[in-house]
């Protein structure tokens, strides 16, 4: 009996590791192939990307595609072109600094703010506001995105990086997560501390957000991972390509480069990469308090 | 009377306070955008706005271009909500056993939470592409080579990408329901000698049932955010069981027919909120004896 318990768990432990490693292949893909020279990747995938990379010379490509995790010879040649020969990337990082880092600050300040006014008080208006919270989180993109730009337009933010942060800011999805998580907050708390004399403001700074700490952090990581990775809204609020995010850039790149493509995808992932490492326990915690949609 | 009526505007005063800044800017850049769509889906054009009721939704209707959009939408949708849901709980059961590594290995199921599209887009081309690494792998077999992306197969490609994109992170909601569900009540089955699959169905599943719903919510709204990586993978005009309902409106907008894909937002609007709602009442019907 013993024995076919540990038979099966060893089973499971296999499927979970294979599984595991396919869900991990193409990050682990993308980190090493951006240490190959474009050479070796032009070698690997030209069959795939041959037309576009036709650049005339001779070059030497394999008859198939040759998916290959450790590169011939390790080499920097991506990460130079990117980090030193032109400054073009490191502005458009720059960019997606400047639009994403106001993003996540604010909208978290301003969900915060807004989840304990759901919180704390409740009626049937605020219910069916909160409602319809969920509803506008749930649209897809394609619904806002092209009445957002006639608004922009009408305010006269248009093509200002403004058009994005604005939007990006009062998105109903923080405000979603963490009413749900400060609902489970025990109401003895926050009437312990009125009793001491505690006005709302300080109840919401002194009792309410220290015990949101987890939460606040999870949330942050996750509006940061969806708007580090925008593409649409830059593209329709902010044509200008001068201000667009690198993650815009990275959408548009030429098959021709994609060694480059794979260099800048791995600089790109760091920050993300970090805040995963960091925070992991926090953003798990953080999805799991999401449970369900209603209440 | 009057404290209490007191009391009540204080409280009001209060809550606006605090829901104030939220809701000013969700009006002004959700609601008020929303509403001049549906203004502009009832209009005749914006230089000549005559009010035509219906008649941008009943061309809409009967444009081909957008019945085929909405079929291959409802019909990856269909496909792609169901699976995200089953296999995810069914990752997260397999994690449910007592192995090594287990924190490591939710992590690495997280891990495409973080990578750029593009990146994804390049490996999903070299994966299966005419000359791509599937078709090298199934001509082992001696299995002619299929050009999936360009083929009738494109949804499947899509479908991978979708999978590998959100079963990490619904894998998650469901372990931590799966750690909600009271354990004497299993117990209780475990002594009254149930089997697995009546402890699954009759207790896991009930309790489970709040987090199906959700699941299956934030799926339909991923399962409409692919497109980002069709989009980049084919361009605008991708083979026709890939023309999703996001293709024409997105070119719609190219072309500046304003009231078309207005009609096409509102048509969408009100099939998400439809869906939904039946949702929570399939839920409701379904988990009514338990608290989620």
């Amino acid at each position: 009996m013993r024995k076919k318990k540990y038979f099966s768990r060893t089973v499971i432990f296999l499927v979970c590791a294979i599984l595991a490693l396919i869900f991990l292949l193409p990050t682990l893909l993308t980190i090493s192939n951006s240490f190959m020279t474009q050479t070796e990747i032009t070698a690997n995938y030209g069959v795939i990307f041959q037309n576009a990379s036709g650049s005339g010379g001779k070059t030497y490509v394999s008859e198939k595609v040759n998916l290959k995790f450790i590169p011939d010879k390790v080499s920097l040649e991506q990460y130079i072109t990117v980090l030193l020969k032109s400054p073009d990337y490191l502005l458009k990082f720059w960019n997606s600094v400047i639009l994403v880092v106001p993003i996540v600050v604010f909208q978290v300040a301003v969900a915060s703010i807004a989840a304990y006014g759901f919180t704390r008080w409740r009626g049937r208006v605020r219910a069916a506001i909160f409602f319809f919270y969920v509803i506008l989180m749930l649209m897809p993109y394609q619904v806002t995105l092209v009445p957002n730009y006639l608004v922009s337009d009408w305010l006269g933010i248009l093509n200002t990086r403004w058009a994005v942060i604005l939007p990006g800011i009062f998105a109903p999805f923080s405000v979603f997560l963490l009413t749900k998580f400060m609902r489970r907050i025990p109401y003895s708390l926050i009437e312990a501390a009125k009793i001491d004399g505690a006005g709302e403001w300080q109840v919401f700074t002194k009792v309410c957000m220290p015990q949101c700490r987890a939460a606040l952090y999870s949330i942050a990581i996750l509006v940061f991972i969806d708007y580090w990775n925008m593409v649409e809204q830059p593209i329709v609020l902010l044509p200008d390509a001068e201000k667009q995010p690198l993650s815009v850039y990275l959408s548009t790149i030429n098959t021709g480069e994609v060694g480059l493509a794979f260099a800048i995808a791995t600089i790109y992932m760091v920050p993300t990469l970090l805040l995963f490492l960091h925070g992991e326990e926090y953003l798990v915690e953080g999805i799991a308090t999401q449970g369900s949609v209603k209440g | 009377m009057t404290d209490h009526r007191q009391r009540k505007l204080k409280d009001l005063a209060l809550s606006l306070c605090f829901l104030g800044p939220s809701l000013l800017g969700v009006l002004i850049f959700f609601v008020l955008p929303f509403c001049v769509v549906v203004y502009y889906s009832v209009i005749k054009n914006t230089i000549n706005p005559e009010f035509v009721f219906l008649d941008n939704f009943i061309a809409l209707f009967q444009n081909s271009a957008f019945r085929d959009a909405a079929k291959n939408t409802a019909v990856f949708s269909a496909l792609a909500v169901p699976l995200a849901v089953v296999l995810a709980l069914g990752l997260a059961m397999l994690l449910e056993a007592r192995i090594p590594l287990k924190s490591q290995f939710r992590t690495f199921f997280l891990s495409p939470m973080m990578v750029p599209v593009a990146s994804v887009v390049l490996i999903w081309q070299v994966l299966f592409s005419n000359n791509g690494v599937i078709n090298e792998f199934t001509a082992l077999f001696g299995i002619d080579k299929i050009d999936w992306i360009k083929s009738e197969y494109g949804q499947i490609v899509i479908l991978t990408l979708f999978l590998w994109k959100s079963l990490g992170y619904n894998m998650i909601l469901f372990m931590s329901a799966i750690a909600n569900i009271p354990k004497e009540l299993l117990e209780v089955a475990d002594v009254e000698g149930a089997s697995e699959t009546y402890k699954f169905f009759a207790i896991k599943l009930r309790y489970l049932s709040p987090t199906v719903l959700f699941v299956t919510i934030l799926s339909l709204i991923s399962s409409f955010k692919v497109f980002r990586e069709v989009y980049l993978m084919t361009g605008g005009y991708p083979v026709s069981s890939l023309y999703m309902l996001q293709h024409f409106m997105n070119n719609t907008f190219q072309s500046t027919d304003f009231q078309k894909m207005s009609a096409a937002a509102v048509v969408m609007a009100i099939a998400m909120v439809v869906i939904i709602a039946v949702l929570f009442k399939v839920e409701d019907w379904f988990g009514k004896d338990v608290e989620g």
